[in-house]
């Protein structure tokens, strides 16, 4: 975080030292693009609020531990699609599974998808694209998921 | 019209939790407050970048590096360009639409997201020291190239953006 703010702000000063009109078009340009995506922002926040509420790290702690190998992928790919959840909470979360006996293979499975699909950046995905972009990415970003936690599976010998 | 309902009805719920002590309203609402923080930490500077971005990188560039002839090494580029972003889609998004705007080609799009999500820097240096190194490695080498593979096929699934 503090890489981006630093990187923001030296970039900034250099820019505007180079060129001044040309910076305040930037930032003018930066502020009409937010704006345009303020409406999605607030959707996505207030979905994300709703979702962490019905589906608490607690829950998912629990819809993980039972389940086993492969009804357990499987739930953790739905779970880790329809959800939102930042690296600073979803990693830890994992690191407690994992100790709590959790297979690889699921743990892959849930941060995979919780990555690379957003059933809840959707809208704002089909807005900035298409619908359709965003469903067929979607999809496809789901079943690499999906592979990438058999072959999680079979390098951690979890699968025979 | 329909967004502005959304909104309306949530605010309402939340107040209504409120005033009334409905605990899991209210546990709503303090996540909306959590994660409205976190994303205001990183989207002002995200959105500053990406404007800077546009000013200062010219069309021509993007089109050469990254359009239609720039082959296998658009993509490498992309996934340099993604590796060390923050935040999560809703910053990839924004970014993507811009590569695309200035030229890049639809399949270099489609790296340029995935990569994004995966092979995040600081991400994955967190992610090595809770799920171990072998986990990063092998979720890398299998997703990645899946990834440029897949964005052959879905430009072409998908014709237009």
């Amino acid at each position: 975080m503090k890489v981006l703010w630093a990187t923001t702000i030296v970039l900034l000063i250099i820019s505007f030292a180079k060129d001044k009109d040309k910076t305040l078009h930037a930032l003018k340009t930066a502020v009409k693009r937010f704006k345009k995506l303020l409406g999605d922002f607030a959707i996505l926040l207030i979905m994300v609020s709703v979702a962490l509420t019905l589906l608490p790290p607690q829950k998912i702690l629990k819809l993980l531990k039972g389940p086993g190998l492969l009804i357990g992928s499987f739930v953790a790919a739905v779970v880790g699609s329809i959800t939102f959840i930042p690296g600073f909470i979803s990693y830890p979360l994992a690191g407690i599974l994992k100790e709590q006996g959790v297979p690889y293979t699921v743990l892959a499975s849930f941060l995979t998808t919780l990555m690379m699909v957003g059933i809840l950046t959707l809208h704002m995905e089909s807005s900035l694209f298409n619908r359709r972009f965003a469903i067929l990415r979607n999809i496809t970003c789901f079943l690499i998921a999906i592979i990438v936690s058999i072959v999680i599976g079979i390098v951690f010998g979890e699968i025979p | 019209m329909k967004r502005r309902m959304v909104i309306c009805t949530y605010s309402i719920v939340v107040l209504a939790s409120l005033i009334f002590g409905f605990e899991p309203g209210v546990e709503m609402g303090k996540n909306l407050l959590t994660f409205t923080i976190h994303m205001m930490k990183v989207l002002p500077f995200a959105f500053i970048l990406i404007g800077l971005f546009d000013v200062w990188v010219p069309r021509k560039t993007i089109e050469e590096k990254l359009g239609k002839e720039a082959g296998i090494k658009a993509h490498l580029t992309a996934i340099a360009l993604a590796a060390p972003l923050a935040g999560g889609l809703y910053v990839s998004l924004p970014a993507a639409a811009l590569l695309y705007e200035k030229g890049a080609s639809l399949d270099v799009v489609l790296t340029f997201l995935g990569a994004s999500t995966l092979v995040r820097i600081p991400m994955m240096i967190f992610e090595a020291s809770f799920m171990g190194i072998k986990f990063t490695i092998v979720r890398l080498a299998v997703s990645l190239p899946l990834v440029i593979l897949s964005s052959f096929v879905l430009s072409k699934l998908i014709g237009e953006a």
